[in-house]
């Protein structure tokens, strides 16, 4: 077994609302297990809790309006993250944990070139002279596959394409050898013949590296083709939990099922996609009971007064699989939808 | 064989080049973002249009109904030239043909309800007296699968889904015959996007609607399609009944754009057909055949790089422009 790197237990992040709309409850208890070299995929629907949970692993939930709520743990190989003082903070991110986003241009300083800003990096973390974190600057240029490395680095980032930039942002995210790499949405802003350079791209490095990844993202596709193990999220909360292939071929939450069955695939005859009715609530008003009961097919009166929980053994063991859902303790009901 | 209600030939679009601003900076050159495009789609079909960001794919969707005015190509739409169509005409022509956006946000009046909305194109093409007006509004919030009591919202007031239907309803509350459909599910989670899929196909068939449906997602096309169409840089590279054209493209693009495309099964043992590089600048377009940089086409050679293939057909209703394309992919 491999070395535990991340403990997430019961992490609440909340958002005050502006005009007093309420509180959104944005992450709402959720608990995992990241361990060294493996690949975890945190899916979901917009809404769902996906992002705020990837940003609350390095504290960077702006506050106010959010705040992730006493009682939350975050452990990073047994230090608590939520009591880091800021400057052990700052070390960490960027440093054994980093992180990439989804618009890799919004992340970039427009006005530095590309190899500055990695550069950066590489001097703050490692107090490296200005020659050496140059050097080290195209050699990270060079191991995410960006031709002429010690040209591009002069670049600014407008001068180059979405592909590329998302590669110097996996170079940057790169440079201090983390120890896990958070990756939100990294190709979702990508072409998908760029998609699937990047994703191989991310494969080769873990393998290389040997880091974890955090994969978040809303794709089930990337999902089945990039991560060992899956946590699906709905309504701020994990609703189940998988190693991939478990996941894919015998999905026990009703979401889940649901959402496997709605995807539009290249790879099955084309006929009527089943669709999940009604929509995502909101995070300031989750349904009592299973959130997903008023969407549910099976959902029956026990659903609608109880939350079914996530199981009380061990809940994201490498091999474990659970879902939040009733149909665990009476599995007859899967039988008769409503 | 029945006449196409969509016929679309040479259709260029050339986006002027940008000057310096006083002497800064670099001035950009024109750009082709339509080159010679042609296609038809018959009554009641749906041709879906693909291609990769910058292809060109979303001006010819606007081209045709003339939101942006193209160079040359005749356009026919319902037995009209709508290029020879003066403002006026243009204008009452638009009843035939409607477009719904990727973004119904943007697209959408902040400041006027749902039942504005709606009720706004009525009145503008005399459909329905003030009275009627009402009535009609709920007959297409049934019809898209809203609820009546929408009408009083905002559209910041609904989900992204809820929205493209009121997108949709407002398109169609001219009683169009034509939609143009750009990236329309694209914004939205899989579990909506597929209830929009379906309204679109039921509303196809209730209303014998006719589509040109333009889409990055090769899988969602895939849903709605009789015939697609594939674009590269401005040009189409093949386009072939969609049975067709994913069993067995001819076009090594066609063919690496469906290998990229993930599939949600993880035992899934395809092998992708990897595409180096990025795709050339529009600005730029490389001489010969313009995907040759990127192309993996084992017997590449130096035709590739100096003479553009033309789009030729190599089965019945299936055209590639490939200088290989009358023999199988490897």
């Amino acid at each position: 077994m491999s070395e535990l790197l991340l403990r997430v237990r019961d992490l609440r992040t909340y958002f005050v609302t502006e005009r007093g709309s309420g509180t959104a409850r944005a992450v709402d208890g959720v608990s995992f297990d990241l361990y060294a070299g493996e690949t975890l995929g945190v899916v979901g629907e917009s809404g769902c809790g996906k992002t705020t949970t990837a940003l609350s692993l390095l504290r960077l939930i702006t506050e106010p309006p959010g705040h992730i709520l006493p009682g939350s743990l975050i452990e990073f190989e047994g230090r608590n993250v939520l009591a880091l003082p800021p400057r052990d903070l700052q070390a960490l991110r960027g440093g054994e944990v980093a992180i990439i986003f989804q618009e890799p241009m919004t992340s970039l300083n427009p006005v530095l070139t590309v190899g500055a800003q990695i550069a950066e990096t590489v001097i703050v973390h490692e107090r490296a002279s200005r020659r050496a974190a140059r050097a080290r600057t195209v050699e990270l240029l060079q191991l995410v596959g960006i031709p002429d490395p010690a040209v591009r680095a002069d670049a600014y980032p407008h001068e180059l394409s979405g592909g590329m930039r998302q590669r110097v942002m996996i170079a940057m995210a790169l440079a201090c050898r983390p120890k896990i790499l958070i990756a939100d949405e990294p190709t979702t802003a990508l072409d998908v013949t760029i998609q699937a350079q990047i994703l191989e791209l991310l494969d080769h490095l873990q393998d290389e590296l040997g880091m974890a990844v955090l994969l978040v993202t809303h794709d089930l596709g990337v999902v089945a083709g990039a991560v060992d193990r899956v946590l699906v999220m709905y309504a701020g909360q994990v609703v189940e939990a998988a190693p991939t292939a478990e996941l894919f071929s015998r999905p026990l939450h009703p979401y889940t099922e649901g959402l496997l069955a709605s995807v539009p695939r290249l790879d099955t005859p084309r006929r009527r996609l089943p669709s999940i009715p009604g929509q995502v609530p909101s995070a300031t008003a989750w349904p009592g009971g299973c959130r997903f009961h008023p969407r549910c097919p099976y959902a029956w009166e026990r659903c609608r007064a109880e939350d079914p929980g996530l199981g009380d053994g061990d809940v994201t063991g490498p091999d474990t699989h659970v879902a939040r859902c009733w149909l665990l303790v009476e599995p007859e009901r899967r039988a008769r939808p409503a | 064989m029945t006449a196409p209600l969509v016929s679309v030939d040479g259709l260029a679009k050339q986006f002027p080049a940008s000057p310096t601003l006083r002497g800064f900076g670099q001035s950009r050159p024109a750009v082709r973002a339509v080159d010679g495009v042609s296609f038809t789609i018959g009554p009641a079909q749906t041709l879906g249009l693909v291609g990769e960001s910058g292809c060109g794919k979303s001006t010819v969707g606007r081209s045709v109904l003339r939101l942006v005015e193209p160079d040359a190509g005749s356009i026919t739409v319902d037995g009209l030239d709508v290029r020879g169509l003066g403002r006026a005409e243009l204008r009452l022509a638009r009843r035939r043909m409607q477009i719904v956006f990727q973004d119904p946000y943007g697209a959408l009046n902040p400041r006027m309800t749902v039942r504005q909305a709606l009720a706004e194109p009525l009145a503008i093409h005399r459909l329905a007296a003030p009275a009627e007006r009402s009535r009609r509004v709920d007959a297409l919030l049934e019809e898209v699968g809203l609820d009546a009591s929408f009408a009083s919202h905002f559209p910041h007031e609904l989900s992204g889904g809820q929205r493209q239907r009121v997108g949709i309803a407002r398109a169609l509350s001219v009683e169009p015959k034509f939609l143009v459909l750009d990236e329309p599910v694209s914004a939205l989670d899989v579990s909506i996007q597929a209830q929009v899929l379906n309204l679109l196909v039921d509303l196809q068939q209730r209303r014998g609607l006719t589509y040109l449906f333009i889409a990055h997602d090769l899988a969602v096309v895939k849903q709605v399609a009789d015939d697609v169409a594939v674009m590269y840089l401005g040009r189409l590279v093949e386009r072939a009944p969609a049975a067709t054209l994913y069993s067995t493209p001819r076009h090594p693009y066609t063919a690496a754009l469906l290998s990229a495309v993930p599939v949600p099964d993880p035992t899934s043992r395809r092998s992708r057909i990897p595409l180096a590089g990025d795709p050339p600048s529009p600005f730029a377009p490389p001489a010969g055949c313009p995907f040759h940089p990127r192309c993996p086409h084992p017997r590449k050679d130096e035709r590739c790089r100096t003479e553009r293939p033309a789009l030729r057909e190599v089965a019945a209703g299936h055209t590639a422009a490939c200088h290989f394309a009358t023999e199988p992919l490897p």
